[in-house]
């Protein structure tokens, strides 16, 4: 497969310098422009608002680290919240001012929920933080991407794919064509139409340095031939640079489209679970471009992009808007909304959302708001059933089954659909657009994929869980082992201790002074053990020779239990004086050992902790509890050592 | 006839070796079926079923001594599935081992927390990070809700929060025609 890409990207590696065959792809619809209005005025820049409101989720992938406090006094250009893991980019202020505000705020999304951010109050001043150019032709490239990373910038064609992501070498493919994106094929929106007709030349130098980037060798910008004067400027702006090329594509929706441009200019068609990069070719839009070069030559990071106001507004430009900037001031700036509008949309009247409500800032994805009223974009009549007509199928440019995938999503056939590759399905809205039956095709292909993507949340967390819980139940068993085997090992080197104990009492004038030195210079349990039974069997010894009991001199020696009884009925035959104290002795330890061990009882029962009970310990399990201590203490020491690093 | 019969014995042998020594070489460790009704399980390890996790549960429906109904974190969907991979008739959720609840997850009270670690002893999936006589807190992405650890607090500093909607975790909703209100005398528009 590898192989016959490879072979397929040579030939057209071949091919793309000199044809100019465009290749078109299936399907496709031609709505009406609606271009012209906003494009009779140039760009305007908005002035500053008085409020600013960043959200952090402006892109895909992480939500960025704030990197700032309320209250701050922050510069324009000045980081606010940096960029966190792989896929994430980073927020500026686009102008001087004071934070004053990190809050849930309504963002501009479908869902009308709202989201963290970051709203600045500017001080109007727009005073710049110190900027750093980057002298790109004389720097390696891994600097250059990895100082691209902090710039926020994001595709600002509307998928707002973090940038530096896409220029990122990993080693595996080589690029050889760089296609830029200038097709704007959506209804009504113009924002790279007028950036193309006014700033051709600095679209062209970002070309160079993303060529450069990418270590390209050819350079292809397509425009669709409804933009003759892009097409005129770019065109005699690419004179400039070597192996480009500007290459005019037949105005037909969804030609914008990455793999649909690739289509068009180079002929390729990409398989379905490959990359461009695969092949070899990767794509940029023209804006995106544009503020690479405004990064690397001005060391400007991203703070503001071109917006198309246009619909049912009375004077329909395009703005140069700062991000954060509320919708009500751009309206208010196009002459405002005329009489009957209805809601706003975001993007283009085909793949864009309804706005939930007017109070949403401008954020990187916004390319164009359409002010809508039912005259522009009338409400769909009622959905009638399928007809099975397929020309849904004919109009996917995805070669798609649009009517097999709208039966199985109707149905919650998740499954079903998954299999007919609904995830291929980029949601242009063709299939929408030419059902005669007015069914909202995408909306039930966006509901399942939605569905899936929940579903197969819900089982990664399940997985986790599983493992989490399989993970915990073989530490309790681990432990539990452990536990039984120490407890095994302090019941054999307790019962040595208690026996010695009382042959201790038995004859005290001798061993008292041997036995606590003996056993604190046993290490671990088992030495203390050996070392008791050693002691006993000298004490029995001593025993032995004060001449007390002269029948059985090595009885100690083969156990210990057996050993205390054999002494004591000597004793009580030899000594019955002694003897009873030595039960009395015996009965107030055993009624001090019971009153203990209620005690420890009580304190488990309340508490739920395992006691330590120190006090009546031998003297080797009082040395490993302390030698236990010690590793607490210093365990905690290194948390504590460990703590301010990451804080840090 | 001999012949025949010393080849269908030969066959009979080596068969038999080879069968015998594959069962031996090939041997699956654990029921597989078991695995298979545990991946459909929700892993809340609640206990709700009646048995102390998801696995034993999944090795009580192998076994034929739990029905497939025992599961409301699971939902319909759940009990569906598992009617599907059993091979029998679909049942409702047996109410008598709880209803399903909105997916949420427990949250400390800080400022009430003792920190006796009962909470820690008691959550299947270790999701509870704290030490003895220090507050402790819930790492809410491991956190199953599963409501293990709201026994346990003597103080009941442990609540469940449900999960709320996020442009994250936010959906589309199944596409519904809106139905307008007539005007009020009943004209047709």
């Amino acid at each position: 497969m590898n192989a016959i890409i490879q072979f397929a990207s040579k030939l057209i590696r071949g091919q793309a310098a000199g044809s100019d065959a465009v290749h078109k792809f299936h399907g496709g619809v031609h709505p009406d422009g609606q271009k012209q209005q906003s494009t009779t005025l140039p760009i305007a820049k908005l002035a500053i608002p008085e409020r600013l409101v960043l959200p952090l989720r402006q892109h895909v992938g992480y939500i960025p680290k704030i990197k700032v406090q309320v209250g701050e006094r922050v510069l324009k250009g000045q980081m606010l919240a940096e960029a966190e893991g792989t896929l994430s980019a980073a927020i500026h202020a686009p102008t001087s001012g004071t934070v004053a505000a990190i809050s849930e705020e309504i963002i501009p999304h479908p869902s009308g929920l709202p989201d963290m951010c970051i709203t600045l109050t500017p001080d109007g001043q727009d005073e710049w933080t110190t900027l750093q150019p980057v002298d790109w032709r004389n720097t390696d490239k891994k600097t250059l991407v990895a100082s691209l990373r902090s710039s926020g910038i994001v595709g600002l064609g509307g998928a707002t794919f973090p940038t530096h992501i896409k220029v990122r070498a990993d080693g595996k493919s080589s690029i050889h064509t760089l296609v830029i994106n200038a097709a704007e094929c959506e209804p009504y929106i113009t924002c790279d139409d007028m950036l193309m007709r006014e700033r051709a030349d600095e679209i062209v130098q970002g070309m160079e340095i993303v060529k450069f980037l990418l270590g390209a060798e050819s350079c292809i910008v397509g425009i669709e031939d409804n933009k003759p004067e892009a097409t005129t400027a770019m065109a005699e702006a690419c004179k400039a640079l070597p192996d480009t090329s500007v290459k005019v594509v037949p105005t037909l929706y969804p030609s914008g489209d990455a793999r649909r441009l690739i289509h068009l200019v180079l002929g390729i068609e990409i398989p379905h679970d490959k990359r461009s990069t695969d092949v070899g070719v990767q794509v940029f839009n023209v804006a995106t471009v544009l503020a690479i070069y405004r990064y690397f030559v001005y060391g400007e990071p991203a703070v503001d992009r071109i917006v198309t106001m246009t619909g049912s507004v009375n004077m329909p430009q395009n703005f140069e808007v700062l991000f954060g900037t509320p919708l009500q001031t751009l309206i208010d700036t196009a002459g405002g909304a005329k009489a009957g509008t209805t809601h706003f949309i975001m993007g283009g009247p085909m793949m864009g959302f309804d706005l939930p409500t007017i109070n949403v800032p401008i954020t990187k994805a916004a390319n164009c708001i359409i002010a809508a009223t039912p005259d522009l974009f009338a409400p769909p009549p009622p959905a009638m059933p399928c007809i099975r007509c397929a020309r849904c199928a004919d109009a996917c440019p995805v070669n798609l089954q649009p009517q097999e995938l709208y039966w199985f999503s109707k149905s919650d056939d998740f499954e079903k659909a998954r299999d007919y590759n609904l995830f291929d399905c980029i949601e242009c809205g063709c299939c929408t657009y030419v059902c005669p039956s007015n069914i909202p095709l995408v909306q039930y292909y966006r509901y399942a994929k939605s569905e899936i993507i929940a579903v197969d949340k819900a089982k990664e967390a399940a997985d986790l869980a599983r493992e989490r819980n399989e993970f915990r139940l073989a530490r309790i068993e681990r432990e539990k082992l452990e536990r039984a085997q120490k407890h095994a090992e302090r019941a054999a080197s307790g019962k040595a201790e208690g026996a010695k104990s009382e042959e201790v009492k038995a004859a005290p004038e001798k061993s008292t002074a041997e036995t606590p030195t003996a056993a604190t210079t046993a290490g671990d349990a088992k030495k203390a053990a050996i070392a008791a039974a050693i002691e006993r069997a000298k004490a029995l010894k001593a025993a032995a020779q004060t001449g007390e009991m002269q029948k059985e001199p090595s009885a100690g020696t083969a156990d210990t239990t057996d050993s205390s009884k054999p002494a004591q009925t000597e004793q009580t035959k030899e000594d019955p004086a002694n003897a009873e104290q030595a039960k009395k002795d015996k009965q107030a330890l055993i009624a001090a050992a019971i009153e203990r061990a209620k005690a420890q009882k009580l304190a488990a029962a309340q508490a739920g902790i395992t006691p330590k009970n120190v006090e009546d310990a031998s003297p080797a399990v009082k040395a490993e509890i302390s030698e236990i201590d010690t590793i607490r203490e210093k365990a905690k020491q290194a948390v504590k050592a460990q703590n301010p690093d990451s804080e840090a | 006839m001999l012949t025949a019969l010393y080849i269908m014995l030969g066959l009979a042998l080596v068969l038999g070796i080879t069968l015998g020594i594959s069962a031996l070489l090939f041997k699956v460790e654990g029921d597989p079926l078991v695995a298979r009704i545990d991946a459909i399980l929700p892993q809340t390890q609640c206990g709700q079923c009646g048995y102390p996790g998801c696995k034993p549960y999944a090795m009580a429906i192998a076994k034929g001594e739990a029905d497939i109904n025992q599961c409301p974190p699971g939902g319909d969907t759940g009990a569906r599935a598992l009617a599907d991979l059993m091979g029998v008739e679909y049942k409702p959720l047996n109410a008598e081992h709880g209803l399903p609840k909105p997916k949420s997850v427990a949250f400390i009270d800080e400022n009430t927390c003792i920190g006796c670690t009962l909470c820690i002893q008691a959550c299947p999936v270790d999701a509870i990070l704290g030490a003895a006589k220090h507050m402790h807190t819930i790492i809410a992405s491991e956190c199953t809700g599963c409501e293990l650890c709201l026994a346990p607090c003597p103080v009941d500093c442990i609540t469940m929060e449900p999960i709320g909607e996020t442009p994250d975790n936010w959906k589309w909703k199944y596409p519904v025609i809106p139905i307008k209100a007539m005007p009020a005398n009943g004209s047709l528009a």
